[in-house]
């Protein structure tokens, strides 16, 4: 009897513990690394804190959401009108937190005469509708379509953005493994196209305009510049301020959690 | 010698023996359990998935909805990419291997073999680094003053991962082919001087031919280092998954069985157990099959010219 009751008593504790020291999150596989960054240094501030972080996908993250199995769900979207409606029914109430945005600059040769390119050509020329420069404004020369390899984010975020769902890249475009790969090629060929991600665009290759918009951080925050997003973290519910997941989530704020986004290669809010 | 020294010397045989014996096993085992996984991760891939789509099919869209797993293209860029790093490397490899066993004094042999032999040592992502920063550029502009000024668009391409793999496989094809013409021996030569054979006459008609097994044995070994490496292609190729138009078209990217399987790995979720994880293994299964064919050609054709020389 006395034994039952010490064990009884040693679980209720261990729940308190749980509840205030425990934070999951589950959702998308761009918002994965900014999570993981915040839970390794946050776990290292304050010893005895456990932070899970799962990457299976902003729909799964907002399926998560919804069944209570995740405390903070990361999407690299906004919510859909079907996946909020189907909170509201269960009594669930997202609140979206911006804590970054991903853009994808566009890059080409330092020779090419093409200043900018619209959306729209940016997907004929993957898609492999427009095959050379001149049909865009510039020299008579074959466009070689660089693109990163389908293993990575920035490839999802490139397909997301850019092609669309049923959108083939076309298949005599180069796969390199790395966005510092793909500079690389740039630099070097001449009819090159290839994007990377916005901290690896320096002068020895040309970032196009898309739609007239340079890419830039400025650009990016104010949603000017197509291929960018922003990158959110959803709760239910506001979280009050004391809790972890508002913590949590405070560190974009801070000036090491925005150094900590630009090192993961993300635009942090301002 | 008393009974006891016998009894050591015996068990001290007999474990030396134990020991020489379990660790020859254990590379054995290790092979039978890499084939055994191999297939147990590849076969899945066939459950819902047919064997048709992979072997026929060019479209290779693992990530897209729904994916598509055709393989063809890629099967054709690793036997594109490893054909013309043969015919590149094999009778370049061949002909330094008679000069450095024939032709040139001994001396210089002992100087130029370990030269080429370094060649083996360097590391596969260096040849890369190579390949990227110093052949492509190079392949890029030399189509401005090549006849009918080509123009060639990327220099990452097949013909650039060709050029790397014959310099890899060269020091394999010279080192075990100038070891089995050195292994022909003096007095085959001599004899054949002494019936009045020129030099050229007894290169050609009776050192060549009696070291042929030893020859294509390194001909092989150098098929298997081109098929099997994998930092180079990905790094020289251009991973695109695309049979060349027309297929013999080198200055082209294409993409490799290899490369494919070092690309893709990070991507195919292993806990879900996706298709694409299990196409890997198809494709790695691939490989190992390929590789193993090879070598029991090489030992039948051996066994074979063993036979002829011996006159049955």
């Amino acid at each position: 009897m006395k034994g039952s009751l010490l064990v009884a008593g040693l679980v209720a504790c261990c729940a308190v513990a749980q509840a205030q020291d425990k934070l999951t999150l589950d959702g998308s596989t761009t918002v994965g690394p900014i999570a993981k960054a915040f839970a390794e240094f946050y776990m290292r501030q304050n010893p005895g804190v456990n932070i899970t972080v799962s990457e299976s996908g902003s729909g799964n993250g907002a399926k998560a959401l919804l069944n209570g199995t995740c405390d903070i769900a990361n999407l690299s979207r906004n919510l859909k009108d079907a996946e909020r409606k189907a909170m509201e029914e269960k009594g669930v109430k997202p609140v979206e937190h911006t804590v970054a945005f991903d853009a994808l600059p566009v890059i080409v040769h330092p020779s090419n005469r093409v200043k900018g390119l619209t959306l729209e050509q940016v997907r004929d020329i993957y898609t492999g509708k427009i095959t050379n420069w001149k049909e865009v404004g510039g020299a008579d020369q074959r466009i070689v379509v660089i693109s990163r390899d389908t293993n990575s984010g920035t490839y999802e975020t490139f397909k997301d953005l850019v092609l669309g769902k049923d959108n083939k890249i076309l298949e005599s475009a180069e796969y390199t493994g790395s966005n510092g790969g793909v500079r690389q090629r740039v630099q070097m060929t001449r009819g090159a196209i290839g994007y990377a991600g916005l901290g690896f665009v320096d002068r020895t290759v040309k970032a196009l305009e898309i739609n007239g918009v340079a890419p830039c951080a400025e650009s990016v925050v104010q949603k000017r510049y197509p291929i960018s997003r922003a990158l959110f973290m959803f709760t239910n519910g506001e979280p009050a301020a004391d809790t972890l997941a508002a913590k949590f989530i405070g560190l974009s704020k801070t000036a090491r959690g925005k150094e900590i986004i630009e090192e993961i290669g993300f635009v942090p809010v301002p | 010698m008393s009974s006891g020294a016998i009894m050591r010397r015996k068990t001290i045989g007999f474990l030396g023996r134990s020991f020489l014996f379990a660790v020859t096993s254990v590379a054995a085992v290790a092979v039978f359990a890499i084939i055994l996984f191999i297939a147990r991760d590849a076969l899945p891939f066939f459950r819902d998935r047919t064997s048709l789509e992979f072997f026929v099919s060019k479209s290779w869209y693992p990530s897209h909805t729904p994916p598509q797993f055709g393989a063809a293209a890629i099967f054709f860029g690793s036997f594109l990419v490893t054909a013309a790093a043969v015919i590149l490397a094999v009778p370049s490899g061949v002909m330094a291997a008679i000069c450095l066993s024939d032709i040139l004094p001994f001396k210089a042999r002992q100087l130029v073999k370990p030269v080429i032999e370094i060649l083996a040592a360097i590391p596969s992502v260096v040849y890369g680094f190579f390949a990227l920063t110093v052949v492509a550029p190079f392949l890029q502009n030399a189509g401005e003053w090549l006849p009918g000024n080509i123009e060639i668009a990327s220099g990452v391409n097949a013909l650039n991962a060709s050029v790397i793999l014959a310099i890899m496989a060269l020091p394999t094809i010279v080192s075990v082919s100038e070891d089995a013409l050195q292994a022909a021996g003096r007095e085959l030569r001599e004899g054949s001087y002494a019936l009045g054979a020129t030099r050229s006459e007894t290169l050609l008609k009776v050192v060549i031919p009696a070291a042929f097994s030893g020859i294509f044995s390194a001909v092989l070994l150098g098929i298997m280092r081109a098929m099997g490496e994998t930092m180079v292609v990905w790094m020289a190729s251009g991973n695109a998954a695309q049979i060349p138009k027309p297929w013999y078209n080198l200055l082209q990217p294409v993409r490799t069985l290899t490369a494919t399987i070092a690309g893709d790995m990070g991507e195919a979720d292993q806990m879900s157990g996706s298709a694409h994880y299990h196409v890997l293994f198809v494709m790695g299964l691939c490989l190992l099959l390929f590789s193993f064919g090879c070598n029991i050609a090489g030992e039948w054709v051996v066994a074979r010219q063993r036979k002829k020389l011996r006159g049955e």
